[in-house]
C-alpha cells in the first residue's frame, strides 16, 4: 500500500499512468529539449561561446612563446603595489596575446582595444588556476599542460581585473592581474 | 549465525539485531563527522565574512579542506550506509547478509576518515575536497579516502547481498518496495562512482609516494568528477528515497504510480554519470560538442527524473491527505499537514529548497555557455548548499527524528526545540544558498581568503552589493550553524538522556511481510484515485520560475564581452 511495502498490485507495471502525470512528464521532456536546443542555437547565433581551440603544451614551451610575445609587444612597464616591474604588452589588433598564469600572478598586463578581436593564449606554469575577468564576470579554467586559445572582443573601455578563482595555494588571494581596454 | 528480530511497537518496523547495531553505529559516526564538519563550517563562514575574517590564509584553506571532506564524504556516507541497511534488512524484514563484512566496511571507513583528517590537520594537505593535481597532498590524505571508499563499497555489497537473502528467504512477495528500489539505485550509482574514484585516487596515491611521475591535470579533473559529481547522485537517490519513506510513514502515502517513480530512479542510473561533464564546461581540453552532448542530452534526462520525483512526492502526500478528507480548495491538504512534526517539516523544506533553489540553479549552472558566468564563483557552493545541505542533509536530519525513537528506542528530548530545528536550519541554509549565489553572480570567487586581495600588485574593488551579499552569507551561515548544532545537541542529548522506550517483541525468526490482499489490489486499481490539483499548481510554479531564471541568465550572458 505504501512506498515502504511491496506494491500492492503485483503487476504494477501494467497500471495506467494518470494523465496529469503524463502531462508533467511531457513538460519536463520538452523543457529538456528546449534547453538542449538553446545551447546549439547559441553556438550558431550567440556571441559568447567558449573557444574549442586548445593544444597540449608544457610550461617551458608556453613560457618561451609568451616571453617572445612580451619582448615584441611591450609598450611600457608599470610598478605594482609591491614595487615589482610588470610589462604592459599591447596585443596587436586581431592578433595573438599570451597570458601566463603562475604562482601567484597573471603575467603580463595586456592592453586591448574596444571592438577588436584578439586570440588570447592561456596556460598555467604550475597548478590549476582560474581566469576570472572582473567586473565582466567571465570565468575560464586554466590548466597546466594545456594551451587554450580564447577569442575575445572587449565591448567597453576600462581597467579590468583578472582574479584567480581556482584555489592555488597560500598566495591565491594575491593573484590579481590586469587588462586595459582603450 | 544466530540472530534475533525485534518488532518496534510504535512503527511496526522489524529490526534484525546485527543490522540494527550497524545502523546505530553508522548513524552515530555520521553525526560525529557532522559535528567536526559543523565546527569547520563556522570557521569558514567567520573567515569569509569580510567584517570578521577570523583565520589567517593557511588555516582557512586547511579548515575549508576539512569541511569539504568531513561533510561531503564522511557525514553523508556514514549516514547513507545506515539508510542502505534500513532499506534492505529492515524494510524487507530479513537478516543482513554477511554482517562481519559490513563491520569491516564500517571500520575501514572510520580508519580512513581519521587518516585523511590527520593528514589535513597536519597541514600538508590543504588541497581542497577536489585535490586537483599537480597540487599534492600527503600520501595518507589519498590513502584515507581510498579506505573510506573501499569500506563504502563493502557496505554496498552487503546491501546487494541482503536483497538476495530477502528474495531467497521469501520475506516479501512481488517487487521491492519503492524506498528499497530507490536505495538500490543509490547503491548501483555508488558502485560505479567508487570505481571511478578508485580509477583516479589510486594512481594519485602512487604519484604522492613517487611511484608515478606525472598525472595529466585535465585527465585528473575528468575522472575525478566521475567520483565527485556521481557521489552527489548517490545523495539525491538516497534523499529522494527518504522523502518517499517520510511520506509513507507520516501519511501512509503510496506512490501515485509505481511505474513512473521507478522509471525516474532508473533515469538517474542511466544518465547522471554523464552529467559529471558539467564540471568541465569551462575547461580547455574538451570540445563544445562533447560538453553539449554530455550535459544536455544526458543530463536533462536526469533533470527530468528529478522533476518527476518533485511532482510525485508531494502528489503522493496530497493524494493521501485528500483520501483522509482534506479536500477543500487547492491546498487544505498542505495547510493541515503536521507542520509541528519535524519529520514532516524537515522533509518538506528539503523538497522545496532542493527543487526551487538547488535544482534550478544546478541546471542553469550546467548550461554550457552560461557556465562561464559562474564557474568557480561563489555561486557554485551556493548551489550545492541547496542540494547537498538543504536537500540531502536536511532530509537525513528529518528522518532522524523518526529513527531516534524507533531505532535507538529513546524519546526525543526538548520537543519544542525539535519542532523549531528544521525551520531554523532549513530556512537559514536556503537563504545562505541564495545570498551565496547572489555574490557569485557578482563575480566573487569561491575558495578565496581575501576579497581585498592583500599583497596583490593591483587593487580591485568588488561592487558594494558583493560585500553586502558576503555579509549576509556570514549572518545566515552562523544561523545555519546554530540550527545544525541544535540538531546535533538534540540527537546526542536524546541518545544519552532521552526516556527509554519499550523495544518490543524479540523473536529468533523474521516475520515476513504479509502478502497484499485481493481487496487492496482492487482498491489500487480504480476507486481510490484522487486528483492532485494542488501539486499541479506547485509544479507549474516551479516550472515558471525555472524558465524565467534560465532565460534571465542568457540575457546576462549576452551582455558580456564577445567570445568565440
Amino acid at each position: 500500500m505504501s512506498a515502504i511495502l511491496p506494491p500492492s498490485d503485483r503487476l504494477w507495471w501494467k497500471q495506467p499512468i494518470d494523465k496529469v502525470e503524463w502531462a508533467w512528464i511531457a513538460i519536463a521532456f520538452v523543457w529538456g529539449m528546449v534547453m538542449f536546443v538553446m545551447m546549439i542555437y547559441w553556438h550558431v547565433y550567440g556571441k559568447q561561446n567558449l573557444s574549442n581551440e586548445a593544444y597540449k603544451t608544457t610550461p617551458e614551451m608556453f613560457a618561451a612563446k609568451a616571453e617572445k610575445f612580451i619582448a615584441e609587444n611591450t609598450i611600457r612597464t608599470e610598478i605594482g603595489l609591491n614595487g615589482e616591474e610588470i610589462p604592459v604588452a599591447k596585443v596587436p589588433a586581431g592578433g595573438a596575446g599570451y597570458l601566463i598564469a603562475r604562482l601567484w600572478n597573471w603575467y603580463p598586463i595586456l592592453e586591448l582595444e574596444e571592438g577588436q578581436t584578439y586570440r588570447i593564449h592561456l596556460s598555467s606554469m604550475d597548478y590549476n588556476h582560474g581566469f576570472s575577468l572582473q567586473p565582466v564576470n567571465i570565468n575560464i579554467q586554466v590548466i597546466p599542460g594545456y594551451e587554450h586559445v580564447v577569442k575575445m572582443t572587449p565591448t567597453k573601455k576600462g581597467t579590468y581585473a583578472i582574479v584567480c578563482n581556482e584555489y592555488c595555494g597560500i598566495g591565491h588571494h594575491s593573484m590579481l592581474g590586469r587588462i586595459y581596454v582603450k | 549465525m544466530a540472530t534475533t528480530y525485534r518488532t518496534c511497537p510504535v512503527s511496526g518496523l522489524q529490526f534484525e539485531d546485527q543490522a540494527e547495531k550497524l545502523m546505530r553505529w553508522n548513524a552515530v559516526a555520521g553525526v560525529l563527522w557532522l559535528l567536526v564538519g559543523g565546527i569547520t563550517a563556522l570557521l569558514v563562514i567567520l573567515t569569509r565574512w569580510p567584517a570578521i575574517k577570523l583565520l589567517p590564509a593557511d588555516q582557512f584553506y586547511l579548515i575549508l579542506t576539512a569541511h569539504g571532506i568531513d561533510m561531503l564524504i564522511l557525514w553523508i556516507l556514514f549516514f547513507e550506509m545506515a539508510v542502505l541497511y534500513f532499506a534492505s534488512s529492515t524494510l524487507l524484514r530479513c537478516r543482513l547478509a554477511t554482517p562481519k563484512i559490513a563491520w569491516l566496511g564500517f571500520w575501514l571507513m572510520v580508519v580512513g576518515g581519521i587518516m585523511t583528517n590527520v593528514a589535513i590537520f597536519q597541514g600538508e594537505s590543504s588541497v581542497m575536497f577536489t585535490s586537483y593535481v599537480p597540487m599534492q597532498a600527503a600520501w595518507h590524505f589519498y590513502l584515507g579516502i581510498i579506505l573510506v571508499a573501499v569500506g563504502a563499497l563493502l557496505g554496498t555489497a552487503v546491501f546487494f547481498g541482503t536483497l538476495v537473502v530477502a528474495k531467497k528467504d521469501k520475506t516479501y512477495q512481488g517487487s521491492l518496495p519503492l524506498v528499497s528500489f530507490g536505495a538500490l539505485t543509490a547503491a548501483i550509482i555508488a558502485t560505479f562512482t567508487i570505481l571511478a574514484g578508485a580509477g583516479i585516487l589510486i594512481p594519485t596515491f602512487f604519484w604522492s609516494v613517487g611511484l608515478i611521475k606525472e598525472i595529466d591535470a585535465q585527465l585528473y579533473r575528468m575522472v575525478w568528477w566521475g567520483l565527485g559529481h556521481s557521489s552527489q547522485q548517490i545523495n539525491v537517490a538516497a534523499h529522494v528515497s527518504v522523502w518517499y519513506l517520510t511520506a509513507a510513514v507520516i501519511f501512509g502515502a503510496k506512490p501515485l504510480s509505481e511505474k513512473v517513480s521507478r522509471f525516474a530512479f532508473l533515469l538517474y542510473i542511466l544518465f547522471l554519470q554523464l552529467a559529471s561533464a558539467h564540471h568541465l564546461l569551462s575547461d580547455p581540453g574538451m570540445s563544445a560538442e562533447w560538453k553539449v552532448l554530455n550535459t544536455s542530452y544526458f543530463m536533462y534526462f536526469a533533470v527530468m527524473a528529478s522533476m518527476i520525483h518533485g511532482f510525485t512526492v508531494p502528489g503522493a502526500i496530497e493524494a493521501a491527505q485528500r483520501r483522509k478528507g482534506y479536500t477543500n480548495g487547492l491546498f487544505e491538504w498542505l495547510r493541515k499537514a503536521p507542520w509541528g512534526n519535524p519529520v514532516f517539516s524537515g522533509m518538506f523544506i528539503s523538497l522545496v529548497s532542493f527543487g526551487f533553489l538547488g535544482g534550478i540553479s544546478g541546471v542553469v549552472l550546467g548550461t554550457e555557455q552560461i557556465n562561464m558566468l559562474m564557474h568557480n564563483t561563489f555561486y557554485v557552493p551556493g548551489h550545492f548548499h541547496t542540494t547537498v545541505v538543504t536537500g540531502t542533509t536536511l532530509a537525513f536530519m528529518a528522518i532522524t527524528y523518526l529513527l531516534v525513537p524507533v531505532l535507538f528506542r529513546r524519546e526525543m528530548i526538548l520537543p519544542k526545540l525539535c519542532q523549531i530545528q528544521p525551520y531554523l536550519f532549513g530556512i537559514s541554509m536556503s537563504v545562505l544558498g541564495l545570498v551565496m549565489m547572489g555574490a557569485g553572480t557578482l563575480g566573487v570567487s569561491r575558495r578565496h581568503w581575501d576579497m581585498a586581495f592583500s599583497g596583490a600588485p593591483f587593487q580591485y574593488e568588488w561592487p558594494g552589493a558583493a560585500y553586502l551579499m558576503m555579509g549576509l552569507t556570514g549572518i545566515f551561515g552562523v544561523i545555519a550553524v546554530i540550527g545544525g548544532g541544535l540538531w546535533i545537541l538534540l540527537v546526542v542529548g536524546s541518545l544519552l538522556f532521552g526516556k527509554k522506550l519499550d523495544g518490543g517483541k524479540v523473536s529468533d525468526r523474521p516475520t515476513p511481510i504479509p502478502p497484499s490482499t485481493q481487496a487492496a489490489s482492487a482498491v489500487a486499481h480504480g476507486s481510490d484515485h484522487v486528483g492532485v490539483p494542488g501539486t499541479v499548481v506547485l509544479a507549474l510554479l516551479l516550472f515558471v520560475c525555472f524558465v524565467l531564471y534560465y532565460f534571465v541568465n542568457w540575457k546576462y550572458l549576452s551582455e558580456v564581452w564577445l567570445l568565440s
